[in-house]
């Protein structure tokens, strides 16, 4: 069997304004196929206007396994959020 | 559209028995996840018969996707109409595209789409059975976007909650466009139902061949569906193949009446007591006939699809090679 196409992400803005959201891959040979065929497969009904393809090769991941080492530190420093702070009622603007 | 949530595998479990997960704390964590209707994601720790399950089925979904464009691809230079055309164009493109959203989730679950489309190819994979009956004339093109797509439908949005995160997105986006599928089709329908006395014939006879087999396409029922309870546990699946069977039936039964079709079905009637349309018996030895290989187009089908794959393997080739020598050129 021949050398399969090489994978790409595809990323899309929905509006300007918004951020791209991951919405997919497809298999191209090169980039700019990448860009073509990702036109075709996920914007048939004008659900962007751009788009971004990255190999999936190149984007790195944190790994699951290490969730609570990354994340949880963050659980108990309540004192981040606005909310933790009790301020009087008559106080306004805060 | 949707595969047929078929099971063959050699070491088939016990009817009805939920396998017992891998213990330990990630085996914990993961049920923990479903228990609390949390998605399970790519790379999480997933017991490997879920992911191998999750293969199995993402991939002969994708399979049916590509497939069933083989049926529909047939009426495109003979659509009686320019719009009817472009619209059955559009419908047929959605499905490839339908196909490849499926085989993007399940490359997420490490495997290639080579591999996946090698065993389409190789006859290994089902696909749904509905793809392997012919469209006769163009009202088989309306029927199958009313039954057949009305029976995917049936089966996708409870899909759409399933508990892997990219099956789950893939169907969200696939329920958005096979709604305007179903749509085409019954406006084909009423069209002709309300036509000239052939073309009446003409929607009367493709409901006639098409109503069993969309029946069949939930599957076994569920006394004879081995793999259900397992993929009720793991949240993959949410109703059984008996329950959205009869969802389909009953909402489907009124459309019919309001093209004045008959349903071609002697024992179909309103059941007061269970609020629900009794059927006929379904022929289930027809099923497994199409299932083994034996159904009108199967051999026709493969055969499209490994033409199409072997006159384009020069194209990928030659795509591949003239990216390296780009790259080599620029290094």
């Amino acid at each position: 069997m021949s050398k399969e196409w090489p994978l790409y992400e595809v990323f899309i803005r929905s509006k300007n304004g918004l951020s791209h959201r991951h919405a997919g891959s497809v298999h191209a040979a090169d980039p700019e196929m990448a860009l073509e065929a990702a036109r075709d497969v996920y914007t048939r009904r004008q659900e962007g206007v751009s788009l971004w393809v990255v190999p999936s090769t190149e984007i790195i991941a944190s790994d699951p396994g290490d969730q609570e080492m990354l994340f949880k530190p963050a659980k108990d420093k309540i004192y981040r959020h606005p909310t933790f702070y009790n301020i009087p009622k008559e106080v306004k603007h805060l | 559209m949707y595969t047929t949530n078929l099971n063959f595998d050699k070491n088939k479990k016990e009817s009805g028995k939920v396998e017992a997960l891998e213990g330990g704390p990630e085996a914990e964590a993961f049920q923990a996840k479903l228990d609390q209707d949390l998605m399970v994601e790519p790379k999480d720790w997933m017991p490997e018969a879920y992911r191998k399950t999750l293969i199995r089925q993402i991939s002969q979904h994708a399979h049916s996707e590509v497939v069933g464009m083989l049926p529909e691809g047939n009426w495109i230079s003979r659509a009686p109409t320019l719009k009817r055309k472009a619209i059955l164009l559009a419908k047929v493109q959605d499905e490839g595209g339908h196909g490849l959203y499926l085989y993007s989730a399940v490359e997420t679950l490490g495997v290639s789409r080579d591999e996946v489309v090698a065993l389409l190819l190789n006859g290994t994979a089902k696909y749904s059975t509905i793809f392997n009956y012919p469209t006769l004339n163009w009202a088989d093109i309306g029927a199958i976007g009313w039954l057949v797509d009305g029976a995917a439908i049936m089966n996708q949005i409870p899909l759409q909650r399933c508990s892997y995160g990219p099956y789950a997105r893939a169907m969200v986006r696939v329920c958005k466009e096979e709604s305007f599928h179903q749509r085409q089709g019954y406006e084909i329908m009423l069209a002709m139902a309300n036509g000239n006395a052939a073309q009446k014939e003409m929607a009367q006879d493709a409901l006639n061949r098409w109503w069993w087999p969309s029946l069949m396409m939930f599957g076994p029922p569920d006394d004879n569906s081995p793999n259900s309870a397992q993929s009720m546990a793991w949240k993959i699946k949410r109703f059984s193949n008996d329950e959205l069977r009869q969802k389909f039936i009953d909402v489907t039964v009124p459309q019919a009446d309001v093209l004045g079709l008959k349903i071609p079905d002697p024992d179909l009637k309103w059941n007061k007591k269970t609020s629900h349309y009794d059927i006929g018996e379904i022929d289930w030895d027809e099923f497994y006939q199409v299932v083994k290989g034996n159904g009108v187009c199967n051999r026709d089908r493969l055969r499209a699809r490994n033409d199409a794959h072997q006159n384009g393997q020069w194209v990928r080739d030659a795509a591949m090679a003239y990216d390296e020598k780009r790259r080599k050129r620029a290094a």
